[in-house]
């Protein structure tokens, strides 16, 4: 085994467990390794950023002779004027430039793939063409396309979107769609619960996998030795900590 | 002076917004051309905004080390990360000749960089990311007793959907699969939707404002 491999397993095991510590109580392990997470992304990120300095600026400038591309550094330079603040003002034309023309942009692109596009799939027919010509509905509870579902979907939009509208007072009929939108609601806060706990287990059963894997003994045993120097270092840090003094009557 | 301070930032907004709102309506090539250097424009930008965001943070935790508060110590680490990574990401992969932030050579070898990332990265976001799992197992089960008819029903399509979505729990109740299925894509679907409409409604009317100055806080406090 390369020895960049035994040292990088070593690295991945401690840092894993000592993420894991957290479990047990907030303790200087974890908080080493949380700021070496933060230090390490901060980090990764400069270093995107510096490649994208050339990819979006210096290559197109110098190869291409694009100077225009010159204009937002300038605008991103008046970013900067905030650290004096004699002409902080000046960030403001850079700050306004970006909320415009991410206001510009959000504005057509929202109505039609968020508005529009959702409104006309949610009011489908409620009759299918079958083979031979066939119209009528069908019930096929797994097909969302279904006629069933589709009244499903319309209804659900609807009651929670009623649930949302404040500008009538929840009574009567509105009180039964707007109580029919709170079931969808409570229905679908809890699938997304499930999927996310679920996704969240993947993840774990990722890392239990990499530690499993990095207690053989080509990997030198990393986790069952740094599994052993992590429980020490917190046996021994519990016992030097200073007992909590007597609550007073 | 108060025009250029108040009113300027004011004619910006409006002047791009409206020309990025008329963009989507012009099926033109220069249209589209105006669309990817738009994005371009905002993208080049976004660094300036990364180098205000990493300096702030380097303030706060210099301040940290020097005034030696409590877990100053933290804050040396924190900087070790990122001098490390710089160091080789930038410095180590010039000196070899790699292209700055490269994961590997042209020969599929892994750099230096690749390295950090593969193996200080990737396990501690994956982590920190896993160990949620137990928090929110341990907040389900404080708060998931039905106690009301809306709190049934989140508990059963939960439970329902976390079944569904393993082998053991399908193979226990095989009709959990198709009720899972049905769950995400119709019930799920309906109420993403409509919380989307209601969302994007809200954000077109913000845009809106923004455009014609009506809204004006993003432009912040401070002197005129």
């Amino acid at each position: 085994m390369p020895f960049d491999v035994v040292l990088g397993a070593w690295v991945a095991v401690g840092l894993t467990l000592f993420i894991f510590t957290f479990l047990y109580e907030d303790n200087p392990l974890f908080k080493l390794a949380e700021h070496l997470y933060v230090g390490i992304s901060v980090g990764y990120t400069i270093v995107k950023g510096y490649e994208l300095v050339f990819r979006l600026i210096y290559d197109p400038i110098v190869d291409e002779g694009e100077w225009s591309r010159l204009i937002p550094v300038g605008i991103g330079i008046l970013m900067l004027t905030r650290y004096v603040p004699k002409i902080a003002w000046l960030s403001r034309i850079a700050f306004a430039f970006v909320v415009g023309v991410g206001s510009g942009l959000a504005i057509p692109r929202l109505i039609s793939s968020y508005i529009l596009k959702q409104v006309e799939d949610t009011v489908r027919p409620l009759v299918s063409v079958l083979e031979g010509g066939l119209i009528r509905p069908t019930f096929d509870i797994l097909n969302p396309e279904s006629s069933l579902n589709s009244l499903v979907i319309l209804i659900g939009v609807m009651s929670v979107l009623f649930y949302f509208f404040f500008s009538i007072e929840h009574r009567g009929p509105v009180k039964v769609a707007a109580r029919t939108g709170i079931f969808f609601l409570m229905l679908s806060f809890g699938a997304a619960f499930g999927y996310t706990v679920m996704a969240r287990m993947s993840l774990l059963i990722g890392r239990f996998r990499d530690l499993i894997e990095f207690a053989r003994p080509e990997y030198g045993r990393a986790t069952l030795w740094l599994l052993a120097v992590t429980i020490v270092i917190l046996v021994t840090a519990a016992f030097r900590r200073p007992s909590a003094p007597p609550e007073q009557e | 002076m108060t025009f250029l301070r108040r009113q300027l930032p004011l004619v910006i907004t409006f002047v791009a917004g409206v020309i990025f709102t008329l963009q989507y309506y012009v099926p033109h090539p220069k249209s589209e051309i105006l669309l990817t250097e738009g994005s371009l424009w905002i993208q080049i930008i976004g660094l300036f905004a990364l180098v205000l965001g990493v300096t702030s943070l380097f303030h706060i935790h210099a301040v940290k080390i020097k005034r030696q508060e409590p877990g100053w110590g933290y804050s040396l680490i924190l900087y070790f990360g990122i001098v490390v990574t710089l160091a080789v990401g930038l410095f180590v992969q010039w000196v070899g000749g790699q292209h700055p932030g490269g994961k590997e050579t042209i020969d599929g070898a892994m750099t230096a960089f690749g390295w950090i990332y593969t193996y200080t990265m990737v396990p501690l976001q994956g982590t920190m990311f896993a160990i949620l799992a137990f928090f929110i197992a341990s907040a389900a089960y404080r708060s998931f007793r039905a106690r009301s008819k809306e709190a049934a029903l989140l508990l059963t399509a939960a439970v329902i959907v976390m079944m569904g979505r393993v082998p053991l729990g399908e193979y226990l109740l095989p009709v959990t699969g198709d009720i899972t299925l049905w769950i995400l894509n119709v019930l799920n679907a309906s109420v993403r939707r409509a919380i989307l409409i209601g969302i994007s409604l809200g954000a077109v009317a913000l845009s809106i404002k923004i455009i014609f100055g009506l809204e004006r806080a993003y432009l912040g406090g401070g002197k005129e």
